[in-house]
Formats: structure tokens, C-alpha cells, sequence
């Protein structure tokens, strides 16, 4: 990475009240992105990947709080920001993309408004500008005669169409950086292709930095550069695409690539990882994943791993990483 | 080896009238919504056969009809040469089972998991009386949960867990044929694959023929002998899996193939794999159904719908495309 | 065989069962309504005097005055006494009117829901006929027309207060038959009425449940206006209707006759109440 970080996540745990006790459904994350850069956020459901986005933004749900850590954009600690301080950050610095367009887009408002609205409120526009600026990005991001779609409702769209529109809408303001929640999880496989492409060029072509979270492992090789591995709460492995789908440094990893069927090796068998994701109100001692981790060792259950540079921007949270490449090295 | 064909389906239709006013339906003019839109469609006994497609193709329409859970409009279902009526006699329901995408709706939630096994066993005199009770036990043993799980509900169970009750399930009747919808889309990467993994192995175990509906292209490759793909209701290519992945001889199929994400990042600049969007169900270009989105059409797809047409040197690859088997194979068409 | 075995799930969760004791309201409902019921049945160790029984040497009567706790009404009869045996008449009624209408109601909603066609046109027609009536002018019009007494008004009662849960479950059923599961049972070959009777109506019943709690109320508030009408409970059974309607001549000089059992109506509406408003918090869906 060239240049200091665009957005430093150091350290942020967030803590959820909930009725039966309190939950950590993040409990240590640290990632950064560089200008221009396009970063993956990967990992299952519970491991706290969503939320991580929603905490750089300061949308959590009211019972969630940031207990420690900073969230530092352009050398400012957004969760010290001050709600209306933090508002002039939102939209126009840092955008986001929801998963279900549907119920991220207001369905009473004319989408074309609702595309407008930011470069009025955020950059001042006039109406007419901001309209003018509207169709442009209409038009941009693939929206078939958007002078005339601008009047439409988002139920008069298809699934990709809206979310062509959600991307337009966090376009708008030039943001700096866009946060990307699991985009394109609703969509058809050709239509997600359409959308990934999209905003990979988009991202390209404006020097605007991503951060992609989903579960899925081959899309964030479609955007992404480099990725960052979740599991119950913290990050457990960093690198860059190539790096860490061929070379895993941290079991779940290696669990993840092994039991998701590879379309280009079709007669490999697949390995579930066995056992279930950790209760995040009680996680196991020391590294979380070791009861499903079949390199534990007595070192695992003792203390928390933390995450450690082993190589040229590769970080790995786990003790014993080797045995992940002699596994690797048994299969080829 | 004789290919023996267990379930066959032809012509078959499934119309949903959509949002018409009472005058109109009295005037007979509704507004249809083709879902299967005339499929014919061979299941080979033993075999695994995916049925491919985005939404609205109609693949899970034309499962639901092969079910029996779904009225069919037009056309006829046939189980080992005999034509299964519109209202089916529990025998031959028992013959043909479903696994549901859902883990979450698909099993009862005041009905205990055993509870729910043993109704079916009684109901349809599986086993004899005083055997019901092991044999449900037997039966989750089977799909690898334990003893104890026979008295829960199933909202203490995570959704692989549930996946596998609706295996058990679907299974306790003893049928022939399954029919899986999606039933490892909605869960976790790492659970997805203890499910394919019960379904090969009780595939192999119980001498099931598998009918494996997906939208994903990895885990079908993976599972299946042969892949059948749909469009907007129709099948438009069908192929065992090697030479459909190798060689697709529909423009949609092979769009359908590019557009898949491969873990390897891809090169800057390629056009997507498909443009477009797909066009409303309720209108339908006149010819060819896809020639909107596809770039090798030609007048003739506007003026002619194209055929399912079997390729004359590979009898078991089909494809309805007027330039299937034209360009580089020099083999002619043959009309089905 | 493939070398790759399944490995044997967890042991199942434990579930957080919502406790019917920690939600306040069904508790205050149900605690006020077992004092109610409780006094009401127990009204023969309550009371030493006979409800019916005419004293018309001490006619209207003050509290506490010759040892009637509530005074006497016009004819001389403990109101203590009449309150509580009164209730248990009104209650009882109540709720025995309650069932009829939920089981036939049940019924014919859940075939509307399910078959639906024209099993369902001919029904909802019916419903909204019966609809269209006020539940009250309907009520008092059969009794009417049947002749007062406690049979008329079970027969009233029924007829026109099925459509309530008929809705209700038709609506339940016409949603939830949607549901996979259901499916998967028609798949399985269950018949119909199993699937309606085993798979849906546990589901779905709730609602009607929550429901027959307001029900009640309704029913309390026809049998006293009924009997306020003098086409209700018939004396010499004592019930609150009568009771409120005989002490209004003397408001002004013994207003407890009255307004005694006006309270005890209101009492009891409020605590049937607050177990109906309990009961659909912890049968909502989803609350675990």
C-alpha cells in the first residue's frame, strides 16, 4: 500500500446489550484501506462482517455501542464525531451499498430524486444541477434511457436496475470511499456479473476506494485486491487475493476454500468445517476457532493470537500457519 | 448399460393468470404469465440431473409440477411409462419426495422432528406399527444427527441441521426420485458442503435418482451427471455436465458460464458476460426469447422461436439456438 | 463410498421458552381475574345471605347497616350476595358462549382458507351478510325472537359471533398454507383434513385465542345489556344487568345498587383484558 491509509480500523470492539446478556460481535478488528484501493471484508454469517461497516458509518442499531478502538479517516477519529459532524462525512466522503435495493431505496420517492437529494444537500447544487447531475450518473452506471427513468418509482425496476441506482446514489457525491455490503448476494449470476464489472470500473476510472464485504469467496476476486478473513468478531487472516486463496495462512481459511465447490476443480472432494460458529456471548478461550481446528494445540485454548506480519503484507492470527501450507502442499 | 428413463415430462405448461379484473376473467382474457412455458424433460433412472437457471427461468415451477405440489396447465408427467394423474394416489406420491430451499418455513415449527417423521411412517404404512418410532430414529441417524434430536423442535436447530431433517424427511418415504430446490442456498459456505455430502452419499447408499435444482454453476458441476438449463420457462441447452462446461452450444449457456465468478481476479475492461436485462415474462419478443440479450442475433430469431435440436455427433447434447450446431462442429441438425 | 463422512451435527440448543410468569400483564390479568372468578365461585362461603332471598322488612338498606356489607336492594335482597352469585352467572355464560362460536368459527374459516374456490365465496358471502348487522342489535333481535333465557342467548351468541374467528382463521390459514412446510406435508400425501387439522391450526390458533379473550368482554357487556333489557338472565337468578337496571330508580339515595356492579363489570372487562393484551405478547411469533 502507497501512501498513508485513506480509512484505519484500529482496535474497534462493539458491544451489543441484548435480553439474555452482552454480546461481542466484534471484538478486535484492524484493517486499513489506501487511497484507490479495493479491499474484501470475508466471512460467514455472525462474524461480525456488516457490522464492521455499519460501525465505520455509525449505523449501528441503538443497543450496539463502540466500546474501544478508532475508526480514523483522512486523520480524523469518526467515532468521536459528533452526529451532525459525522452526517457531512456520510454520503459525501464515504457512501454505502446495501444488500436488498428494495428496501434500501425509499419506494415513494421518484429514484431520480432520490439520486439528486445528496449532491443538493452534501454539495450544494441547485436543483437543475443536481438533476442534470442525476441523469449523468444515470446514464453512467447503464441505465437505459434515463431521462426518462428518472420519474420512476424503484418497484418499476429490476433487481439490477436498482441496484444500479443504489450505485449511482453513492456515487453522486464523489465520495472518497464506498462501503459495500454483500451488493450483489440478491442478484442473478449474469446480472451480478453485470454489477461487479460496473463497479470495478467505476472504482478504476475515479480513483475511489472500496471496501467489499460478502460471503462469497470468488466475488471478492472479481473487485478486489486484497481481503481480509472474518470470524466471530476479529480479523483472522490479511493479504492480498492471489496470496490468500492459493496460500492460506489461518485454518479457516484453508476450511472455507476446501468446502465451497470450485467451479474450475470440479472433481475435488469437499471438507465441511466441522462444528458450528462459537455463541458470541460466550466465545471459547484463546483463538476462537480452535475447537474446529484440527492443528490446535494446548497454546491455542491459552491466550488470544494476535494478528502477526509473516510476510510482505501478509498477517495471519494464527499460531501455527505452517501447517497450513504443508496442507496445501499435500493436495498439489 | 441400458439407459433406463424413470420420469418423463412433456409439453408441460404451468400458467398463473396475473391481476385481472372480474369482467376480464369472464371474458376469458386474462393476462397469463407463462412460467413453463412447454418442457420436455427426460429423468434418467440413477442419475443426477441439475436443472439450471436464473429467476424466473421456471425451474422451480417445473420441480413443484414434477412433485405433484403444483397444477399443470397443459401437457403430462409420465413415472416409469405411466401417466400420473392431476390429483396423484398416494403411492405414487410417495415415489417422488422434495427437499424445500428454506430451512427456516420448510419444517413444521410446533411439530417436534420426530414427531414429524413419525406422522409420515404411520400415515403411509412404512413399517409396521411398533417399528415407527426406531425407524425415525434410524432415519436421523442416517443424515447424521443423533439420538436426542428426535424430541426437539426444530427452532433448536441451526439451518444445516434443519437441511437435514428435510433430507430425513424427504427420504422416509423411501422414493425414487428426489427433487432438491436450491437446498443449500440459503446456508452457510461451510455447512453447504456437509449437505452435498449427505446427498451424494444417500444417493449412492439408497440408489436415489437426483433431480438438483440451482442457480449455482460450481455446486452443480461438482454433483451432477447431467445439466438441463432454463430460460423464461423453456430448457435451452441440455448436456451431460463435462461437455455443457466444456462446450456450450447456447449462447445463454455460455454467458451463463462466463458470468461465473472465478477465484482468480479477472481481467480490467472485459464486457460482461450477458447484457441486459431479461424481458418481462407478460411480453415476450416474438422468435427467439433471448435474442434481446444475445450477441449472435440474427433476423431469423425474430421471425422463427428455435427448437430444442439434438446434435447428430453428440446424441446427448441438445440446444435451442438456430446457430447451435452451424458454426465450428460441422455436424448438421437434425430435428428432434 | 466417498471418504469424506458427515460428521454428526451438535446436540440441539436448548430453547428460551418465553415464561408465561414474566410477563406483567398476563400476570396482573390473570391474578385479578382468579380474585374475581374465586370470590364469585366461592360466593356461598362469602356471603350469609341468600341472593334471592326477600327481606322487605329492610328494603334498601345502606352499607353496613343491618350486616349487609352493600346494603339491601328495593325488595330487601343482600347486594353483597347478588353480586357475587351474579357473577358467577355472568361469567359462566360468558364463557361457555365463547366456545361455540370459536369451534364453529374455526371451522369454517380454516375450510374457507384452505380449499378456498368457491367453498370460500359461498362462506365470506354469509360472513359479510352476518357482518353487516351490529353485533349487538343482532344478538338482542334473536333473543327476542326466541324467548328470553340463558339458552337463547348461547344460541344468539353463537350465531352471530362465529364470523369474528372465521375471519381471523381464514386469514391465518389463506398465509400460512404458503409455508413449506405445508408443501412438504401435501407432498408427503397427507390428506387435507390432517394437514388442516395437525399441521395448520396449532399454527395459527393463537390468534384466535388472543381474540376469545376480547370476546368474553363483548359477551359480559351483551348478557348485562340483555339482561338489563330484562331478555337476559332470568330472575329470580341474580346477574348484573338486572341489577343495574333495578337500582337506577334510586341513584341518588343508595347509588351503590348501581354502580357496584357497573364497577364489577368494568373490573372484570379490564382484567379479561389484560390477559388477552398478555397472551399476544407471548404467543406472538418469534418471541423465544
Amino acid at each position: 500500500m502507497s501512501g498513508p491509509a485513506q480509512l484505519e480500523v484500529s482496535d474497534l470492539r462493539v458491544q451489543i446489550t441484548a435480553q439474555h446478556g452482552v454480546v461481542r460481535p466484534i471484538d478486535g478488528v484492524s484493517l486499513e484501506i489506501g487511497a484507490g484501493e479495493a479491499v474484501g471484508l470475508v466471512g460467514e454469517s455472525g462474524s461480525g462482517k456488516s457490522l464492521t461497516l455499519k460501525s465505520i458509518l455509525g449505523l449501528l442499531p441503538p443497543e450496539a455501542k463502540v466500546t474501544s478502538g478508532r475508526v480514523v479517516f483522512n486523520g480524523t477519529d469518526l467515532t468521536q464525531l459528533s452526529r451532525s459532524r459525522l452526517n457531512k462525512v456520510r454520503g459525501a466522503k464515504i457512501a454505502m451499498i446495501f444488500q436488498e435495493p428494495m428496501s434500501a431505496l425509499n419506494p415513494v420517492m421518484r429514484v431520480g430524486n432520490q439520486i439528486a437529494e445528496g449532491p443538493r444537500i452534501h454539495l450544494g447544487m441547485s436543483r437543475a444541477q443536481s438533476v442534470r447531475r442525476a441523469v449523468d450518473l444515470m446514464r453512467r452506471v447503464g441505465i437505459p434511457d434515463p431521462e426518462r427513468r428518472f420519474r420512476a418509482f424503484p418497484h418499476e425496476f429490476s433487481g439490477g436496475m436498482r441496484q444500479r441506482v443504489m450505485i449511482a446514489m453513492a456515487l453522486s457525491c464523489d465520495p472518497e470511499l464506498i462501503l459495500c455490503d454483500e451488493p450483489t448476494t440478491a442478484l442473478d449470476v449474469t446480472i451480478q456479473d453485470q454489477i461487479l464489472r460496473l463497479l470495478a470500473e467505476l472504482c478504476r476510472e475515479s480513483g475511489t476506494s472500496l471496501m467489499f464485504v460478502t460471503h462469497d469467496l470468488p466475488v471478492v476476486a472479481q473487485v478486489c485486491h486484497q481481503v481480509a478473513v472474518m470470524y466471530a468478531g476479529r480479523i483472522v487472516e490479511r493479504g492480498t487475493v492471489a496470496e490468500v486463496f492459493s496460500r492460506p495462512l489461518h485454518p479457516y481459511t484453508l476450511g472455507l476454500l476446501r468446502s465451497a465447490p470450485d467451479v474450475d476443480r470440479p472433481g475435488q472432494s469437499l471438507v465441511p468445517i466441522p462444528g458450528s460458529p462459537p455463541s458470541l456471548a460466550s466465545p471459547p478461550p484463546g483463538c476462537r476457532f480452535h475447537p474446529r481446528c484440527k492443528f490446535a494445540e494446548e497454546d491455542c485454548k491459552a491466550t488470544e493470537p494476535p494478528l502477526r506480519l509473516v510476510d510482505v503484507s501478509r498477517v495471519t492470527a494464527c499460531l501455527h500457519y505452517e501447517r497450513c501450507l504443508d496442507e496445501i502442499g499435500a493436495d498439489t | 448399460m441400458s439407459v433406463q428413463v424413470m420420469l418423463e415430462a412433456t409439453g408441460v405448461e404451468v400458467a398463473f393468470p396475473v391481476g385481472t379484473s372480474l369482467g376480464a376473467r369472464l371474458r376469458h382474457q386474462q393476462h397469463m404469465l407463462h412460467a413453463v412455458d412447454g418442457v420436455d424433460l427426460a429423468v434418467r433412472k440413477g442419475e443426477a440431473l441439475a436443472l439450471v437457471g436464473e429467476s424466473g427461468s421456471g425451474k422451480s415451477t417445473l420441480a413443484r409440477a414434477i412433485v405433484g405440489i403444483q397444477r399443470t396447465s397443459h401437457g403430462q408427467i409420465e413415472l416409469d411409462g405411466k401417466v400420473l394423474p392431476a390429483r396423484r394416489p398416494s403411492a405414487d406420491r410417495r415415489r417422488i419426495q422434495m427437499v424445500f430451499q428454506d430451512p427456516y418455513s420448510s419444517l413444521n415449527p410446533r411439530l417436534t422432528v420426530g414427531g414429524i417423521l413419525r406422522e409420515l411412517l404411520r400415515v403411509h404404512h412404512v413399517v409396521p406399527r411398533h417399528e415407527v418410532d426406531s425407524h425415525a430414529r434410524e432415519l436421523l441417524r442416517m443424515v447424521g444427527l443423533g439420538e436426542d434430536a428426535a424430541g426437539a423442535l426444530p427452532r433448536q436447530f441451526s439451518g444445516g441441521q434443519r437441511q437435514r431433517v428435510a433430507i430425513a424427511r424427504a427420504i422416509a418415504l423411501r422414493p425414487e426420485l428426489l427433487v432438491a430446490d436450491e437446498p443449500v442456498s440459503a446456508l452457510d459456505v461451510s455447512v453447504q458442503a456437509t449437505i452435498l455430502n449427505l446427498l451424494q452419499e444417500l444417493r449412492a447408499e439408497l440408489g436415489l435418482t437426483l433431480l438438483f435444482i440451482s442457480h449455482n454453476l460450481a455446486v452443480v458441476r461438482h454433483l451432477c451427471d447431467r445439466v438441463a438449463v432454463m430460460y423464461m420457462g423453456r430448457i435451452i441447452e441440455v448436456a451431460p455436465t463435462e461437455e455443457l462446461f466444456r462446450d456450450p452450444r447456447h449462447p445463454y449457456t455460455a454467458g451463463l458460464l462466463a458470468a461465473i465468478p472465478r477465484m482468480t481476479t479477472r481481467d480490467e475492461g472485459e464486457a460482461p458476460a450477458v447484457r441486459g436485462d431479461p424481458p418481462s415474462p407478460l411480453r415476450l419478443p416474438t422468435g427467439c426469447r433471448f435474442r434481446s440479450r444475445c450477441p449472435l442475433a440474427q433476423p431469423v430469431c425474430a421471425e422463427q422461436d428455435p427448437a430444442l435440436v439434438t446434435s447428430r455427433a453428440d446424441p446427448e447434447h441438445s440446444a435451442a439456438c438456430h446457430f447451435a450446431w452451424t458454426a465450428e462442429t460441422a455436424s448438421a441438425p437434425e430435428p428432434v | 463410498m466417498s471418504t469424506v463422512s458427515v460428521a454428526p451435527a451438535a446436540a440441539p440448543v436448548r430453547p428460551r421458552r418465553a415464561r408465561w410468569y414474566r410477563q406483567p400483564t398476563l400476570v396482573a390479568g390473570l391474578a385479578l381475574l382468579a380474585v374475581i372468578a374465586s370470590m364469585c365461585f366461592a360466593a356461598p362461603l362469602l356471603s350469609s345471605f341468600n341472593p334471592d332471598t326477600q327481606n322487605l322488612e329492610e328494603p334498601l338498606a345502606s352499607i353496613g347497616q343491618y350486616g349487609h356489607l352493600l346494603g339491601t336492594d328495593q325488595e330487601g335482597r343482600d347486594t353483597w350476595a347478588r353480586l357475587l352469585f351474579g357473577g358467577q352467572a355472568d361469567l359462566r355464560v360468558a364463557i361457555i358462549a365463547v366456545i361455540f362460536p370459536f369451534i364453529i368459527g374455526t371451522v369454517l374459516g380454516s375450510l374457507a382458507g384452505y380449499f378456498g374456490g368457491w367453498v370460500d365465496v359461498v362462506i365470506m358471502r354469509v360472513i359479510d351478510i352476518v357482518v353487516a348487522f351490529p353485533f349487538f342489535v343482532l344478538v338482542i333481535a334473536l333473543v327476542f325472537v326466541l324467548g328470553a333465557g340463558e339458552k337463547s342467548i348461547y344460541i344468539a351468541i353463537t350465531a352471530v359471533g362465529w364470523v369474528s374467528y372465521a375471519r381471523i382463521t381464514r386469514g391465518e390459514i389463506t398465509v400460512a398454507k404458503r409455508q413449506e412446510y405445508v408443501l412438504a406435508a401435501q407432498s408427503g400425501g397427507l390428506s387435507s383434513v390432517r394437514i388442516i387439522g395437525r399441521h395448520l391450526l396449532p399454527n395459527v390458533v393463537t390468534q384466535s385465542i388472543v381474540y376469545a379473550m376480547s370476546d368474553i368482554v363483548q359477551n359480559i357487556l351483551a348478557i348485562v345489556t340483555l339482561s338489563y333489557l330484562g331478555l337476559g338472565i332470568q330472575p329470580p337468578t341474580p346477574d348484573w344487568g338486572t341489577m343495574i337496571a333495578d337500582g337506577q330508580n334510586f341513584l341518588t339515595t343508595q347509588w351503590q345498587l348501581t354502580t357496584i356492579p357497573g364497577l364489577a363489570v368494568v373490573i372484570t372487562g379490564l382484567a379479561l383484558s389484560l390477559v388477552g393484551d398478555g397472551l399476544a405478547d407471548l404467543l406472538r411469533p418469534g418471541t423465544s
